[in-house]
């Protein structure tokens, strides 16, 4: 049990401490940034219920990242999916509010996020299971060509003739994911929390997710057990991308209800370490994304008090990752008993 | 499309392309240096904005922009070197620690940035343009490619000088061992971890060049996240030119041309929206990635933390 | 000029070098002889560098030295050629004999390609400076790393199982090459198993056993003894005169008209030529030979991991070409691989898992492809059980279990249900006693059973103590097949040996 603190909760402090570190440095106060990130993110009514509707989004890109790490693949095409898949739910679901009764307008419009953000894997895919190609690289180019693309299409294309601003058509509070019961936080994130303890699950207990873990676990001990390892990398990146493109659909249907222009949250990287930190499991991480939403929620308040950017949150991931990795070899090396 | 051929446009887009090019240059020679030793420098990325940053940094404060160069190179090597102990020496994982380095410089830089700069967003000073006396007279590709500031010449010289280095020198040969069979470079009594953590300490530091050149001769300001995706696409440049620096000289005009098209097409009267010139670098780099992609031959230890004993 | 002073080597579980008093004179070719697992590879190790001794110390013309790294090594003279190429494969010849110069000069390419033509001539041979290693044949590459040692100053080369994958042209070229550099004053190191080669090359020989001398045969022993009455010494020597514990239970009749359970017919196995293979019911069908001449890639041929080039693979008389891995498994057969943290399990899995893994989503341990949990735990207590495995519980990961506990997991896992043929490798390979001896009887059980078993082993006890019939894999083709009996040690020994061939 102590290992499990020293392990998950240490790194996470230290990140904290050591950003705070930074803060000061940089001429601002470290105690009144996170006491006004706690107070604004947590403690206040409508501060909790933003954090809560917050969490959304990283949830489903966290269980489309762990999905992959899983089974050794590292998509790192998440933004690129997430943003294709908002931009296209965007579009549709105005179209689709007038037709179909709301339920199925909302389902039809997830299930189309998901298709979009698989469809943008394709090409990596392929080019990993037929040519070799390292699909760190390719995953990152189909991020840039994504967020570009959707660019396009949200002026050119989707553009709201009916404003100035460029942007898509903004889809009405009454036609977008209902609240939960009678607070303001979004049902996207039942949404959120449901998808990642199915994929927990997936992962956990079936039969599919045991052959994925076992390609990420070793390939050679794959191919002794007969798995088809090729067929199961294409799921695994058809899998993995449908959940960012499904984050992009719940942000737009629950939070956004538009896309504008040069619009990108940019999860994918930033939620990397707190995968990590959450051993690539879905249920620890739902409590990690909560953290994360609200040092953004309270970060944004502090941002506008303390005049310190939201980028902050940047740094502290990338404290934590470091951390992580080090306190992650220290632990290897205690146990084997020395050096290597 | 008659109007694309002719000479203004033709020497716009050479002009707007060498520009665009030499930050990609000094990016994929950076990462050939790592990739030739057996280490994917994820975190180029992001030594290429800490180089950016500290470049247009000091170039502003000290008024020279040479001090900035040296800023931006020191900068990014000094990212290199978190990724060279924990990497190289403790044997983290390449990839892990490269992401966490792009996205703490991102962070930094970012906040660094608005601390500083945010109220006045200054600019910095036109660097001087070097007249190259007949070369400069030559029709069309004369203006474009000989009347540039003394460092595009100078980034040029890098590749001669990068090919001298791996073809005729000791270092270019243990380079090539260190990443072809780590254990062979051992074995020849050379060490593999000064080897392989050197040539992270040069990639940080030609990155960093190329950011700093990003920042004081591309944009004349530092905007945050401004290297944009230049240095993954140096690591693709990499990837392609399979071991030789004048490969990389050839993608990355390729590549620096679809980043500055935008203004030839103005010069050629052609009007197509920013955005979509925006995809097509990235979309030039899938489509190069598909048709070379399974000749990309990368070093056998490349990624492969080396342990002495461990065959 | 150099001399083993007692040198002791210890790894976890077993002795590598046991109180070695060996010395090794300029102008000598001295061959060490030993079988796998004797304990060769750990003294080159100690002699280039690689390692350093736990006890006794090494002697360098009389004085006492210590070789930390390779580097030291290098300087001190010892030059070495390994089993597996130590040249890099991109990298031109006159490249790589320059590697590890100072790094800022001009590699000397000419100047070296000078030199070499000049040792090339005085030692008779051919090399071009500029080929490419990888394009190289792999005596060529041999070549290579001696010119390097010599051009490096060596005056004690060692050349570890130099001529393992050499073709016997090659291999005596390469025996008229060290006798050539003996003639220089060099001192000649040359570790084989190979006993013809032995005699033809070397002017001492020294036999290695478990570790320990077991004995030396003088040059003057050498030139005036007759080599057949040597070779029959040496065999002694190298594989003892210890007498299987138990021998082979006795192949149960074959009914008229019985097919074998296993064949493969004109299997064609990579570069390899055709092999031919039938195994009846009850029947230890043992392929001894030298690691890597294609033991592994026969099995997995015959597993259905790698496709075959041609031929047939039939068990019960069923063609198995189409089937995969987990079918075959299905149809009864099976294979307990040699890598067993590497290939057989997964070491962070629970041991539960490692028992199914080539029958997931079968009924009753997945329904719908969901995990069902007591079903997977009653079957693993089971196994445990059954097959003595010591563990804390069921859901350890596997990766935690001692060796020993390990293989009795793989064993578990591929022993039960239908099986019909089971293919061994290596599997006693790094057990202790008392679980190699449980490991056997495991396998003689199987093959009372009415299995049909192929034991493909390292260890020539093993193989004799186990097998109705034995065969030699060299090259990947099967070199000869004897019934086990008296006379089999010395059979297979000679074949092992490269005398039969």
């Amino acid at each position: 049990m102590s290992r499990i603190v020293l392990t998950a909760f240490l790194p996470f402090i230290a990140a904290i401490i050591l950003s705070g570190l930074v803060l000061w440095l940089l001429g601002a106060n470290p105690v009144a940034y996170y006491t006004i990130v706690v107070q604004r993110g947590l403690f206040s009514t409508g501060g909790l219920q933003a954090s809560a509707t917050h969490m959304a989004a990283p949830l489903l890109i966290g269980a489309s990242l762990i999905v992959a790490f899983r089974a050794g693949i590292w998509n790192l095409g998440g933004d690129g999916q997430f943003l294709l898949a908002a931009v296209v739910v965007a579009a549709a679901a105005p179209n689709m509010a007038g037709i179909l009764p709301r339920w199925a307008a909302l389902s039809l419009c997830l299930a189309l996020g998901a298709a979009v953000g698989a469809a943008w894997s394709v090409l990596p895919a392929l080019l990993k299971a037929y040519q070799g190609v390292n699909e760190i690289i390719t995953t990152l180019m189909m991020t840039f060509l994504g967020v570009s693309l959707a660019n396009v299409l949200v002026k050119l294309v989707f553009a709201d003739p009916h404003t100035t601003v460029p942007q898509t058509r903004t889809l009405p509070v009454a036609d977008r994911l209902p609240h939960v019961f009678h607070t303001t936080i979004s049902s996207g994130l039942l949404v959120g929390v449901i998808t990642i303890i199915l994929v927990q699950l997936v992962m956990a207990r079936t039969a599919f997710g045991l052959k994925l873990r076992m390609v990420g676990a070793s390939q050679k001990a794959a191919l002794h057990a007969g798995l088809p390892v090729p067929r199961l990398i294409f799921s695994v990146f058809g899998l993995s991308a449908a959940l960012a493109g499904l984050a992009g659909a719940v942000d737009i249907l629950g939070v956004q209800g538009n896309v504008r222009a040069d619009w990108n949250p940019a999860y994918t990287l930033t939620v990397v370490p707190l995968v990590f930190l959450a051993r690539l499991n879905g249920f620890a991480a739902i409590p990690l994304m909560f953290l994360f939403a609200i040092l953004s929620i309270g970060g944004e308040s502090a941002a506008r008090r303390l005049g310190v950017p939201n980028q902050f949150t940047l740094v502290v991931m990338a404290t934590l990752l470091i951390l992580l990795g080090v306190s992650e070899t220290l632990d290897q090396r205690r146990r084997n008993g020395g050096p290597g | 499309m008659a109007a694309l051929l002719t000479q203004n446009f033709i020497t716009a887009l050479l002009l707007g392309a060498v520009t665009a090019s030499i930050p990609l240059l000094l990016a994929g020679l950076g990462e050939q240096i790592s990739e030739k030793a057996g280490v994917l420098n994820i975190g180029i990325e992001g030594m290429m904005l800490m180089g950016a940053y500290a470049g247009f940094l000091l170039a502003y404060r000290s008024g020279s922009p040479w001090l900035g160069f040296a800023a931006g190179a020191a900068g990014g090597a000094a990212v290199a070197a978190i990724m060279a102990l924990l990497c190289v020496f403790a044997g983290l994982n390449q990839v892990v620690i490269g992401i966490a380095l792009t996205l703490g410089v991102q962070g930094l830089t970012a906040l660094l940035h608005h601390v500083q700069f945010s109220q006045n967003y200054p600019r910095l000073a036109d660097f001087g343009v070097l007249k190259l006396p007949a070369l400069s007279a030559i029709p069309v590709l004369g203006p474009a490619l000989f009347q540039q500031p003394l460092c595009v010449y100078l980034a040029w010289l890098a590749v001669p000088a990068l090919g001298a280095i791996f073809r005729a020198t000791h270092l270019g040969l243990s380079l090539q061992a260190a990443g072809d069979k780590p254990a062979a470079l051992d074995a020849a009594g050379v060490d593999v971890v000064i080897i392989r953590g050197g040539a992270v300490l040069a990639t940080g530091l030609m990155a960093g060049l190329g950011g700093a050149f990003m920042a004081e001769i591309g944009a004349g300001i530092f905007v945050p996240f401004m290297t944009n995706g230049n240095g993954f696409i140096g690591i693709v440049l990499a990837m392609l030119a399979r071991g030789k620096p004048w490969r990389v000289l050839l993608g990355a005009m390729l590549f620096g041309a679809c980043l500055s098209i935008t203004t030839a097409l103005q010069v050629a009267g052609i009007d197509v929206p920013t955005d979509v010139i925006q995809m097509l670098p990235f979309a030039a780099v899938l489509l190069a990635l598909v048709i070379f992609g399974r000749q990309a031959s990368l070093p056998a230890a490349l990624g492969v933390h080396y342990l002495r004993g461990a065959r | 000029m150099l001399s083993l002073q007692g040198v002791t080597k210890r790894y976890p579980g077993v002795v590598a070098n046991d109180r070695l008093f060996i010395d090794f004179a300029a102008g000598e070719v001295h061959v060490l002889l030993g079988e796998n697992g004797a304990g060769k590879s750990t003294l080159v190790a100690l002699l280039s560098g690689l390692q350093t001794p736990d006890q006794g110390f090494i002697l360098l013309n009389g004085a006492r030295q210590v070789m930390k790294n390779p580097a030291q090594a290098l300087r001190h003279g010892i030059g070495t050629v390994y089993q597996h190429s130590m040249l890099v494969p991109s990298l031109s010849v006159a490249e790589n004999i320059a590697l590890g110069g100072a790094w800022w000069r001009r590699p000397d390419l000419p100047g070296i390609a000078a030199r070499m033509a000049t040792i090339c001539q005085d030692i008779g041979v051919t090399l071009d400076p500029a080929a490419i290693v990888g394009t190289l044949s792999l005596g060529e590459q041999q070549q290579v790393e001696i010119i390097r040692a010599l051009l490096r100053g060596s005056r004690f080369l060692i050349l570890d199982e130099a001529t393992g994958m050499l073709t016997p042209n090659a291999a005596q070229e390469l025996g008229a090459l060290m006798r050539r550099l003996a003639q220089r004053g060099l001192a000649v190191l040359f570790i084989t198993h190979k006993l013809r080669e032995a005699l033809a090359f070397g002017d001492r020989i020294s036999v290695l056993r478990h570790g320990r001398l077991a004995g030396q045969i003088s040059p003057e022993r050498l030139a005036g003894t007759d080599h057949g009455q040597i070779s029959a010494d040496i065999v002694h020597l190298m594989f003892g005169s210890a007498q299987s514990a138990a021998g082979p239970a006795p192949v149960p009749a074959a009914k008229a008209g019985d097919s074998p359970v296993l064949q493969a017919i004109a299997l064609a196995v990579a570069h390899a030529p055709p092999i031919d293979l039938a195994i009846s019911a009850g029947e230890i069908f043992g392929i001894a030979g030298i690691d890597g001449n294609g033991q592994k890639q026969f099995a997995e041929a015959l597993a259905g991991q790698s496709p075959a080039q041609g031929g047939h693979i039939l068990l019960d008389g069923q063609d198995l070409a189409a089937l995969t891995v987990g079918e075959r498994h299905k149809k009864g057969l099976r294979y307990v691989t040699d890598d067993r943290l590497g290939e057989g399990t997964i070491g962070s899995f629970p041991i539960s898992l490692n028992l199914l893994f080539k029958n997931l989503a079968d009924r009753p341990f997945w329904r719908h492809g969901i995990e069902q949990p007591a079903p997977i735990h009653a079957y693993a207590e089971q196994q445990v059980a059954a097959f003595d495995i010591r563990t804390p519980s069921v859901d350890t990961p596997i990766g935690k279990l001692s060796g020993g506990n390990i293989q009795k997991v793989l064993l578990a896992r591929e022993l039960s249900g239908p099986a019909r043929a089971v293919i061994f490798a290596k599997p006693t390979n790094g057990l202790d006693v008392q679980n190699t001896i449980a490991t056997r009887q495991r396998i003689r059980a199987a093959a009372s059973g009415g299995l049909a078993i192929l034991l493909i082993s390292t260890d020539l006890d093993e193989i004799l103590e186990l097998s109705h019939r034995i065969a030699v894999m060299a090259g990947g083709r099967l070199v000869g097949v004897v019934e086990n009996g008296p006379d089999a040690r010395r059979e297979v020994g000679e074949m092992m040996s490269g005398l039969a061939e």
